[in-house]
Formats: structure tokens, C-alpha cells, sequence
């Protein structure tokens, strides 16, 4: 049976852990508020960009039609960009990523494709590796939190913009956690290039019946000069929804955690008390018996 | 005079104006042109430049873009840009060491577009 000095220090080191458990879970509260208003206030960049893309889409021929926008005309090659976190300690968030990952190579490549992976954050980098240390092009840290810079997102898309250039690419593809609620988050698969075009806007912006538009310098050089403008906006999109998931992830972890260090602190000062009481029970019946026994 | 055309500047990480203007001048890559109530629905690339703000008649703010797209319509006019300074509430030292950062970053592009700001403060 343990003893009341062991039982002492187990509470003492469980308390601390608490601590610890519940500073984390507030300052992930604090951060989210400001992650979930980033994620939210880029939403309108972006929804304007894609209508102008979905308007413009459909103007433009198939066979003249950029590369970032029709894709190669060929399937074979593909870039999975694979968002988590740089930090642990939230939940099952890396974990589902590394899962998803994992199971979306397997898929494509059972097709019979060339996968590259270009890891963001580090979490997802250290835990596949070893696995897949040949088809990993790129990696990236740092790149996350409420302070994401569109220069660094920039250089993503332009690596992503040489690698189609250089025959080395025909699908993107960006693999995150998109910000459902504060509780729940939602792995997301979505296609970069070729662009992904909405046919119900697209009908609803032809219905308008409103005169058409002209396109300064033309339609093809807006085309050319929006593009890399709008794979940059959905890398970035999909990076803050992926640093305000983690955050959430992060606040509900230690929100567990600070819990079960709570029950265990309960039981385990219930066994000290009752250790203590029978310890008292034993000398005080020591005592008895020894003044009988005289 | 009432009518007005809806300006908005957009930005990736916010909404950084919206007023009701009865003109707006924007830096196209074709050149200078003014989106005013009832203009054609136009979209147009941006260069590097000065959009200015009318308010009944009078410039009532400039901001500085580095490149970016417009959308002009009967009764809206919306800026996309990636990057953007508002020059009437930006102060020189600040834009300064924000250029200082960008130089020991060797962000050449933002080093650019910051000295061009600077110097049409």
C-alpha cells in the first residue's frame, strides 16, 4: 500500500500538471477569438475573387486556357499540400491530418499516380517522414498562427506555379482541417489546380441579365494576372481555417484534461485520507492494547 | 448629387474601407480611370499606384496599392489587392520600420511597394 508521503507528492505533481492544463486551454481561448475573426474577415476576399474567377472561367476556351485554370490535360502527377500544426498537445487534430494523409496517397497511388507531398507545419512532417521521405518536396514552419503573412504564402503558390511549369505537376490538391466550431473541426480535401469552377454561381451571375462586362487589358491577360493571385488567397484561406481548428482543438484538449486531473486529484485524496485514518486507527490501537496488556 | 457609387477596398485579411463615393480613381494597368455612378461594368488589372477616394467633389482618402484587380459595376466599384496602405491615417516612422522589417526579411517586393508609399505620402 502506498504510503502518505507518496500519496502527498502524487497530489502535489497532478495539481501542477492542472495548472499547467488550464493556462493552456485559456490562452487557446484568448488566440482563438482572434484566429476565428482572421479566417473570418478573409472570407470576403475571397468569395469575391472566386466570382470574378467563375465569371471569367466561363468566357475562356478550354484549349487557351492557362494551365492553373484548365489544369495540364493530364492526370498523372499530383501535389498533396498537407496543413498542421507546428505545435502538439491538441487533441486529435495532427492526428487526423497524418491519418487523412496517409490514406489519400494510398488511394492515389492504388490509381496509379505520382504523389508529391509539400508539408506545412511540422507535426504532420515529423510523423510521416520516415514513411514517405522520398515524395516529400518541400517543407515549411512557422507558417501558422494569428500573424500569417501573405509574403510567406507566396512562396508556396509560386513553387506550386514552377512545378506546372515545369511539367512537374497536373493536379494540387490542399489537405486541412476546416473551422467548423469551437468543438468541432473537419478534415478537408480541396482541388487547387485545376480551379474547381461553381457551376450554381455561375448560373446565378448569368441570370442577373445585367450588361456584361469589359475586361481591361482583355480577358485573357485578367485571367493570367488573377490566377496565381487566387491560388495564393486559397492556400492562405485554408491555412488560417487550419490555425483557428487547431486552436479550438487545443482549447477542448486541455479542457479535458484540466477535468480528468480534477477526478484523479479527488480519488487520490480520498485513498490519502482514508491511509491517514487507518494509520491513526493502528496507533491508537497499539496504544490501547499495550495499557490492557499492563 | 445623391447618387453614389458602393467603394470597397478589400484586403486577404480584412475589409479595410467601404463608403459611398461619388467618384473613385484607380491605377489600371491601361492607366488612370475614374469609376463613377452608372460607369460600364468593367474589370480591370491594377499596377502599382494611388486609388483616390471623391466624396461630393473632394478626395476624401487615397490608398496605395501594390497591383491588384477591380470590379466596377452601375453601382459598385470593389478593389482586390493583396497589399495596401491607407495614406491618410499612415505615419511616416511607422511605414519606415515597417520597411526596415522587410529589408533584413529581404522582402524586396514589399521594400518596393513601401518605398512607393513612403514617397507619395
Amino acid at each position: 500500500m502506498a504510503n502518505l508521503k507518496d500519496l502527498k507528492n502524487r497530489i502535489k505533481s497532478v495539481k501542477s500538471t492542472q495548472k499547467i492544463t488550464s493556462a493552456m486551454k485559456m490562452v487557446a481561448a484568448a488566440k482563438l477569438r482572434r484566429a476565428q475573426e482572421n479566417a473570418e474577415a478573409s472570407r470576403p476576399y475571397s468569395t469575391r475573387m472566386s466570382a470574378i474567377i467563375n465569371s471569367l472561367a466561363s468566357k475562356a476556351s478550354p484549349e487557351t486556357a492557362p494551365a492553373l485554370l484548365a489544369g495540364t490535360g493530364q492526370d498523372n502527377r499530383v501535389l498533396l499540400i498537407v496543413v498542421s500544426a507546428d505545435r502538439g498537445l491538441c487533441g486529435g487534430f495532427n492526428g487526423s491530418i497524418i491519418r487523412a494523409t496517409r490514406r489519400q496517397v494510398e488511394m492515389l497511388k492504388a490509381d496509379g499516380k505520382t504523389v508529391d507531398l509539400l508539408m506545412v507545419g511540422r507535426k504532420a512532417k515529423d510523423a510521416l517522414q520516415r514513411e514517405f521521405a522520398d515524395i516529400i518536396v518541400d517543407s515549411k514552419e512557422g507558417v501558422q498562427g494569428t500573424s500569417v503573412s501573405f509574403a510567406d504564402i507566396d512562396t508556396i503558390s509560386d513553387a506550386i506555379i514552377d512545378r506546372l511549369e515545369n511539367g512537374q505537376l497536373d493536379r494540387c490538391q490542399i489537405i486541412f482541417n476546416r473551422f467548423v466550431s469551437a468543438i468541432s473541426q473537419e478534415v478537408t480535401i480541396d482541388t487547387l489546380v485545376p480551379v474547381t469552377i461553381d457551376e450554381e454561381a455561375e448560373a446565378g451571375a448569368e441570370n442577373e441579365g445585367k450588361a456584361p462586362y469589359e475586361y481591361e487589358p482583355d480577358e485573357a491577360s485578367v485571367l493570367t494576372d488573377l490566377l496565381p493571385r487566387n491560388l495564393s488567397t486559397q492556400i492562405y484561406a485554408a491555412i488560417l481555417e487550419s490555425s483557428a481548428s487547431e486552436l479550438a482543438a487545443r482549447m477542448t484538449a486541455m479542457d479535458n484534461a484540466t477535468r480528468n486531473a480534477g477526478d484523479l486529484i479527488d480519488r487520490l485524496t480520498m485513498v490519502y485520507n482514508r491511509t491517514r485514518q487507518a494509520a491513526i486507527t493502528t496507533e491508537l490501537i497499539e496504544i490501547i492494547s499495550g495499557a490492557e496488556a499492563l | 448629387m445623391a447618387e453614389t457609387t458602393a467603394f470597397e477596398l478589400v484586403t486577404p485579411a480584412r475589409i479595410m474601407m467601404a463608403v459611398d463615393a461619388s467618384m473613385v480613381v484607380v491605377p489600371g494597368s491601361m492607366g488612370l480611370f475614374g469609376a463613377m455612378p452608372r460607369h460600364a461594368p468593367t474589370i480591370s488589372t491594377l499596377k502599382r499606384g494611388v486609388v483616390e477616394i471623391y466624396v461630393n467633389g473632394s478626395v476624401s482618402g487615397r490608398i496605395m496599392v501594390d497591383g491588384g484587380i477591380v470590379d466596377v459595376t452601375e453601382d459598385r466599384c470593389t478593389v482586390l489587392a493583396e497589399r495596401a496602405v491607407n495614406l491618410d491615417n499612415a505615419s511616416r516612422t511607422e511605414l519606415e520600420a515597417q520597411r526596415q522589417t522587410a529589408t533584413n526579411n529581404g522582402n524586396t517586393r514589399e521594400e518596393e511597394f513601401l518605398d512607393a508609399a513612403i514617397s507619395a505620402l
